[in-house]
């Protein structure tokens, strides 16, 4: 007999697709409504004890920590990698390989190992102070590490490469000649960015806000190592109520919430995205 | 005026790259246990971490995972990707959203979806597990490789094949395998490297039956400086030069 070719391909596929990713998220949806045990994760009850616990004052204001930290470092990325997209997206081309190679070597490297990095270099004793001191610019150490400081420079560091390879994307197929001819037509450099490189470069901008804001709120080793027990973000709270104190429901919770927001901002992106290339037509 | 600008803007960036890497590998080879001052040069680390039995044995698991799951991933993923690009099919859109949907949703929440499954269906957490999680997480990432080199191609290759009379499974495997190779070897590459990196969706999945990489760093270093990490942060790094340096090559290659 003949294997059929395009049905077992499809059928892997979409089996594979159903079994890893759908089900999954259909169960942690599904745990998010169920009434919380101590001793077997969950008992099969419907309850909305989860989400009225989510109401908790220190539940809302680790949410409203992980928003801060994680736009403070959308905003950072975003400032710093805006330029660097730009200049790149601008250079000769043999010479715009080496820059992304240089990029992303530190993004192929354990995150992890890169977060330990960070901790080296903020210490009291670590490398910052030492050169603070050394240049007589501070009489004693500072203290950064487990501070807020610490966390969204950690937070940065790991996801700067993406914010700027989404915008270098987009800037790459940028016509600059739209800027000249915006020049000769009497423009100022403002209104010039203004009008032109910044609507043009919008999709960039977004994608890259969306790449860095959502995973920022999960990075949990982050917030525990330059933060300590203190600055905790969403993905701490996730992790400890699955794997310390065995609270799946109220876990499945705070996930549902994340990805609600997800949901939301993806729905914005559409929607700016809509309203811009309309606009521009007009 | 500008372009000084611009040599000084990638100079601060890369400074604040680098900086901490830096650090690591000049740790990596310096006497000083805590590394606060130059003590002179030393490899003691390096056999220190060879040493270190737990730390060994989680980087065997880690390459083991990686190797499989970053296989796997591409022939799953390169199957999946010229079937979305092939077929027209109910749910083909479905399925290419949850590729999307995959890919931007946070590892976290991919993890514990994951872990809720595994202790429902009473599957052990430990080696499989974690395969099968890796796998998941990676295979929007090898679609996509995969995908941007097929829509690259020239659909009247595909014609032709079949003009000339050449079955389903021989188009596949003289003509669309051999053009995909390079986006295969591209995939593979992203995989291992995404699978080796995994913090987070390893927390969840693995038992301590079988111990990993990130989770051997992260219970370590959680106690303070350990040099053997500095050492292995040191084999890492330049594993990572050479991997981005192999994949450039090998999308010079594609572009060809």
């Amino acid at each position: 007999m003949r294997i059929n070719y395009r049905n077992t391909t499809i059928s892997l596929v979409v089996g594979w697709m159903a079994v890893f990713s759908g089900i999954p998220l259909l169960l942690l949806l599904g745990v998010s409504f169920l009434q919380p045990d101590q001793q077997r994760y969950f008992l099969f009850n419907f309850s909305l004890t989860a989400y009225q616990d989510l109401l908790d004052p220190g539940y809302f204001q680790v949410f409203l920590r992980s928003m801060y930290y994680a736009a403070t470092t959308t905003c950072i990325c975003l400032v710093v990698g805006y330029p660097f997209a730009w200049f790149t997206s601008r250079i000769a081309k043999k010479y715009r390989i080496v820059v992304l190679v240089l990029l992303m070597i530190p993004f192929w490297t354990n995150s992890l190992i890169r977060t330990y990095a960070v901790r080296l270099l903020l210490g009291t004793k670590g490398l910052v102070n030492n050169t603070l001191l050394a240049l007589g610019l501070i009489d004693a150490p500072i203290r950064m590490m487990y501070t807020d400081f610490a966390v969204v420079l950690g937070l940065v560091y790991l996801m700067l490469p993406f914010m700027i390879l989404p915008l270098y994307a987009n800037m790459e197929k940028f016509d600059h000649r739209l800027v000249e001819a915006a020049r000769d037509l009497g423009s100022t450099g403002l209104t010039t960015f203004r009008k032109i490189i910044f609507p043009l470069t919008l999709p960039g901008i977004l994608a890259g806000c969306i790449m860095v804001f959502v995973p920022a709120m999960g990075l949990f080793y982050v917030a525990f190592l330059l933060g300590g027990a203190k600055k905790n973000l969403i993905g701490n709270l996730i992790q400890q109520k699955f794997l310390i104190s065995q609270n799946w429901p109220l876990g499945a919770a705070m996930s549902v919430v994340l990805i609600v927001m997800m949901i939301l901002m993806l729905g914005c992106y559409g929607l700016i995205l809509k309203r811009f290339s309309t606009a521009g037509r007009g | 005026m500008m372009k000084r600008f611009q040599g000084l803007y990638y100079a601060f960036v890369y400074f604040f790259l680098y900086l901490p890497i830096v650090v690591l590998v000049v740790n990596a080879v310096n006497s000083n246990r805590y590394g606060l001052k130059w003590d002179g040069f030393t490899l003691k680390w390096f056999s220190a971490m060879l040493q270190n039995d737990g730390l060994m044995e989680a980087a065997g698991n880690s390459m083991l995972i990686a190797v499989s799951s970053a296989t796997l991933v591409t022939a799953l993923g390169g199957i999946s990707a010229v079937v979305l690009y092939l077929y027209r099919f109910r749910g083909r859109k479905i399925i290419s959203g949850l590729l999307m949907i995959m890919m931007m949703i946070p590892d976290i929440i991919l993890a514990i979806a994951m872990l809720v499954l595994f202790i429902l269906m009473g599957v052990p957490l430990g080696f499989w597990s974690l395969l099968l999680a890796h796998i998941t997480f990676c295979l929007p990432f090898s679609v996509v490789t995969v995908m941007s080199r097929l829509q690259g191609l020239d659909p009247s290759l595909l014609d032709a094949a079949r003009d000339l009379g050449a079955s389903e499974s021989q188009t596949m495997k003289r003509v669309v395998f051999p053009l995909l190779r390079p986006a295969l070897f591209g995939s593979w590459l992203l995989c291992f490297t995404l699978s080796v990196d995994d913090v987070i969706v390893s927390s969840f999945v693995t038992g301590p039956s079988f111990d990993v990489l990130p989770l051997k760093i992260f219970s370590m270093v959680k106690v303070g400086v350990k040099p053997e990490v500095n050492a292995l942060a040191a084999v890492f790094i330049l594993g990572s030069i050479l991997l981005v340096i192999l994949s450039q090559f090998l999308t010079k290659e594609q572009q060809k």
